[in-house]
């Protein structure tokens, strides 16, 4: 019982230590005297809203339209090339967002070889022709629903796999066909994982700068950022970070009061696979597009361009990419691992204990998601300064040298932000796999007097290896590409291939960047391709 | 799991001490909004010639700035160096600087580059004049920034966003020069003479006056210069297509008042604890040979007298630059993003 007990405590103390950012930030906007509010209410605050919101829409449906036909194919259908598409259509995630809109636009803006072949080839001059805009609101939906829809693809694909096939083959043995069974079944029963791989492409695309910022469309975050660096008004900033917040929370709750009291796992477990559903002809044609589709535009092209930049025409790197390599690799690593870690922990928690207190704090712990890194970087350094100050007055009292800056000067800060920004990620998939694990199996093991620990690590984790490996994967791609929190709280002479990027980038050197950018891409890879070896190990199809 | 626990230890342990090498003795440790490749290649020389270690993170401005404030009197950074004056004045407001009078910095920085408390130093000179389609646009129509508004100029040029801290220096000069109410009516004739709606950096802006999506924009000269030292020959497409004009050079009032220029310059911070090394580092950055080579490799107008400037700036021609004091540029750079604001300047 003690330890039960024990168990959510830890919970909670965990929740609330990874809540501190948001609750600095929280209190910063009470600071804020309103005059500058005023001043953007009047002028731009309408525009970042409805921006914000046609950018929500737009991504929602595109990465709902990518990830789900081709997680539902790749898992249930046979059509060639299916094994191949499998992990292929993980690969966009190594792209971070800014990287393929910046090598979207080397190709296709005025500038670009298209449209410069264009005018050269007809004689036209710019405006006698149409052409889509890359640098505008569809652009950026585009973008991000191509790298971001493998959020939606993985969960789903995951869900789909660990779905028991009996039902399925319930539903079929009661007359429906397999496509009325995967409207009817399938997909309401693998709802949680594609919301929960919904919500995360959501909050990226929420907390996302770069892209929004490159393409010159106004969204609530470019607001934060103008008011942060424009205004210098870290309250007023941290003010518009809570109602990002604040609107972040509506959904969560819609989503939760939508499906209030369902449960999603199966009451039969079974270990055997449904026949795949073998598509042939024009089906398996259609099948195939569908699936090379976001694969082609999501990385094959971008892939290629910023290779042809980096072999042919970018400085080469120097061999500091070794070490920038090793920087990125490691904190990616350590990051995922810790935040797979607390995930499970939450998660587990919550399912031990199902009451109010602790599921809510575990909810809105993952909220850190949703705001931009530099806001969580800021919420990170000051608590983190404020005890390294009274770490400095503490070895002054005994007399001993002054240590510096231990906590906020050091990695630590970088990983502490990594947690409280990505721990959604790792929250989600693992939740997910665990909300499929049935709650007779727990009863099973506490009636043999096992602790919930053992339940946890003998029943449970070999049970979801899947979905953390998944979240591991995911954590580690997002670290890898996380740019604004590393750009703030790194320590003197760290760098990584992301700041690498960025730093050519914002030079408008976006040529000389690509070899650090395909660099983040190849490290992403890796994973991805031990996600994939672990997940066909274990799935014989 | 024996190779991930190394993995783990090792990367933990090199975690920690990353912290402590800001502590060492004969060292200075920067905080720079200059990008690593505009200003590393420097530090590494002074360290050769000096023996003094430097330790460097990047970033924004004002993010730096923010980790100055928080660390407050544990900081381990003892220079701050920007690429645009408004946000040195930022820091100076924000008590993160000293005030340090350096004789041979004053000798050698003229009186409007710099602090006229001491407090920071401009180390190098970026202008931004207005640059044009040689093909499209008749030299003899461009006089000032103010006449862009004109509507001669309808759909016919970019800019860049106000986001951009280049943007809103020349606006916080024109609020000096020319008031809040014309400086507004100005931007807002700007605005709706605007062929697309901002976005990207200065080299998109003269790749699309290139391309002929617009006819004039203002840019930093650096950016062309880079353009036309390209060894790529679109690059240098794009650049034989453009040409620099210097605005307001001739006239009355603000209508002569020179050309926009900013700096990028450098301060001491107030609680920085190798003062001698920090001091020897800023003399550095403004001696003669480095001046020399942020004019090479960036193209960028030295401040000290005696040092040439780059073949391309060179062939943009002299001219004269706006007098300004240039904290006025940091005074009324709040100012001016509100009046963007105002003015729908993205």
């Amino acid at each position: 019982m003690f330890k039960r007990h024990g168990l959510s405590a830890f919970a909670v103390v965990i929740a609330v230590f990874i809540l501190l950012p948001v609750i600095v930030i929280g209190s910063y906007a009470m600071l804020a005297d309103g005059a500058l509010w005023q001043h953007l209410f009047d002028t731009v605050l309408s525009e970042y809203l409805v921006n914000s919101l046609l950018l929500l829409f737009g991504v929602g449906t595109g990465v709902l339209l990518l990830g789900v036909p081709t997680a539902w194919l790749t898992s249930m259908c046979s059509f060639p090339g299916r094994r191949w598409f499998s992990w292929a259509l993980l690969l966009p995630l190594a792209m971070p967002a800014y990287i393929i809109a910046y090598t979207y636009t080397g190709i296709l803006d005025y500038a670009g070889p298209v449209q410069t072949s264009i005018r050269e080839l007809t004689g036209l001059g710019y405006g006698d022709y149409w052409f889509f805009e890359i640098r505008s609101m569809g652009g950026a939906i585009v973008m991000m629903s191509l790298v971001l829809y493998p959020y939606v693809y993985l969960l789903a694909r995951s869900a789909f796999l660990e779905q028991s096939v009996n039902s399925i083959e319930v539903g079929c043995s009661l007359g429906y066909s397999r496509w009325r069974a995967l409207w009817s079944l399938a997909l309401p029963m693998a709802r949680p994982a594609i919301i929960a791989g919904l919500s995360l492409a959501l909050m990226e695309t929420l907390a996302d700068y770069g892209t929004v910022q490159y393409f010159g469309v106004s969204t609530f975050t470019t607001g934060i950022f103008r008011t942060f660096y424009g205004y210098g008004d870290t309250a007023a900033a941290a003010q518009l970070a809570v109602g990002l917040l604040a609107f972040v929370m509506l959904l969560v709750l819609l989503e939760r009061y939508s499906r209030r009291r369902a449960r999603y796992h199966s009451a039969v477990e079974s270990k055997a696979r449904a026949d795949l559903i073998p598509l042939d002809g024009s089906k398996a044609l259609i099948a195939f597009a569908l699936c090379l589709a976001p694969l082609l535009f999501g990385f094959m092209i971008p892939a290629a361009q910023l290779l042809y930049w980096a072999i042919f025409e970018a400085q080469p790197l120097g061999w500091d990419f070794v070490e920038l390599a090793w920087n990125s690799f490691s904190l990616a690593f350590m990051a995922a691992l810790i935040a797979v870690i607390l995930a499970i922990i939450l998660s587990y928690a919550k399912r031990n204990k199902p009451i109010k207190p602790i599921s809510t704090v575990i909810a809105i712990s993952g909220f850190g998601y949703a705001l931009p890194g530099t806001i969580i970087a800021i919420g990170v350094l000051i608590p983190l300064a404020w005890m390294d100050h009274s770490i400095i007055a503490m070895f002054e009292g005994l007399g001993w040298d002054n240590p510096g800056l231990l906590l906020s000067g050091s990695l630590v800060a970088l990983l502490f932000a990594y947690t409280v920004r990505f721990l959604a990620v790792a929250l989600g998939s693992v939740q997910a796999g665990l909300d499929q694990i049935k709650p007779s199996l727990d009863h099973a093991g506490r009636s043999m007097g096992h602790s919930p620990w053992a339940i946890l690590r003998q029943i449970h984790v070999p049970l979801m290896r899947g979905s953390i490996l998944t979240a591991v994967l995911i954590v580690f791609v997002d670290v890898l590409k996380e740019l604004p929190a590393t750009l703030i709280l790194r320590p003197f002479n760290f760098n990584t291939m992301a700041v690498r990027a960025y730093e050519l980038a914002s030079d408008e050197r976006l040529v000389d960047a690509a070899p650090a950018s395909i660099m983040i891409v190849l490290v992403g890879l890796i994973p991805v391709l031990m996600l994939h070896a672990s997940i066909s190990r274990r799935r014989p199809h | 799991m024996n190779l991930i626990n190394k993995l783990i230890f090792s990367t933990f342990t090199a975690g920690f001490l990353c912290a402590n090498v800001a502590q060492a003795a004969d060292v200075v440790n920067v905080y720079s909004a200059r990008k690593e490749a505009l200003i590393k290649p420097l530090l590494d020389e002074f360290s050769a010639s000096t023996g003094i270690e430097v330790n460097l993170v990047t970033g924004k401005a004002d993010a730096l700035l923010k980790r100055l404030q928080v660390e407050g009197s544990a900081t381990e950074a003892d220079i701050f160096i920007t690429s645009d004056v408004g946000r040195l004045h930022r820091a100076k407001e924000a008590g993160v600087l000293k005030a340090v009078a350096v004789p041979a910095l004053e000798a050698s920085i003229p009186q409007a580059l710099r602090d006229s408390e001491h407090y920071w130093y401009g180390l190098t000179l970026r202008a931004r004049p207005i640059i044009y389609a040689k093909d499209r646009v008749d030299v003899g129509q461009l006089t000032t920034y103010e006449a862009l508004a004109q509507a001669q100029w309808q759909g016919r040029i970019c800019l860049r966003s106000s986001q951009n801290v280049y943007n809103q220096s020349l606006v916080a000069a024109a609020i000096h020069a020319l008031g809040d109410e014309t400086t507004q009516s100005w931007i807002e004739g700007m605005v709706n003479n605007l062929a697309k709606s901002p976005s990207g950096g200065d080299t998109d802006q003269l790749k699309a006056v290139a391309a002929g999506v617009c006819d004039v924009t203002i840019a930093n000269t650096y950016y062309l210069a880079r353009l036309i030292n390209s060894s790529k020959p679109e690059d240098q497409a794009v650049a034989n297509k453009l040409a620099v004009f210097w605005p307001n050079q001739k006239g009355e009032g603000a209508a002569n008042r020179g050309a926009h220029v900013n700096v990028s310059g450098a301060a001491f911070t107030k609680y920085g604890k190798h003062y001698n090394e920090a001091q020897a580092l800023l003399e550095y950055l403004a001696s003669a040979p480095a001046q020399a080579w942020y004019a090479k490799i960036n193209n960028e107008y030295p401040v000290v007298d005696g040092v040439e400037v780059s073949q391309a700036l060179k062939g943009f021609g002299d001219y004269k630059m706006d007098p300004i004091d240039l904290e006025i540029l940091g005074l009324n750079n709040r100012k001016a993003i509100k009046l963007m604001d105002r003015a729908g300047w993205k």
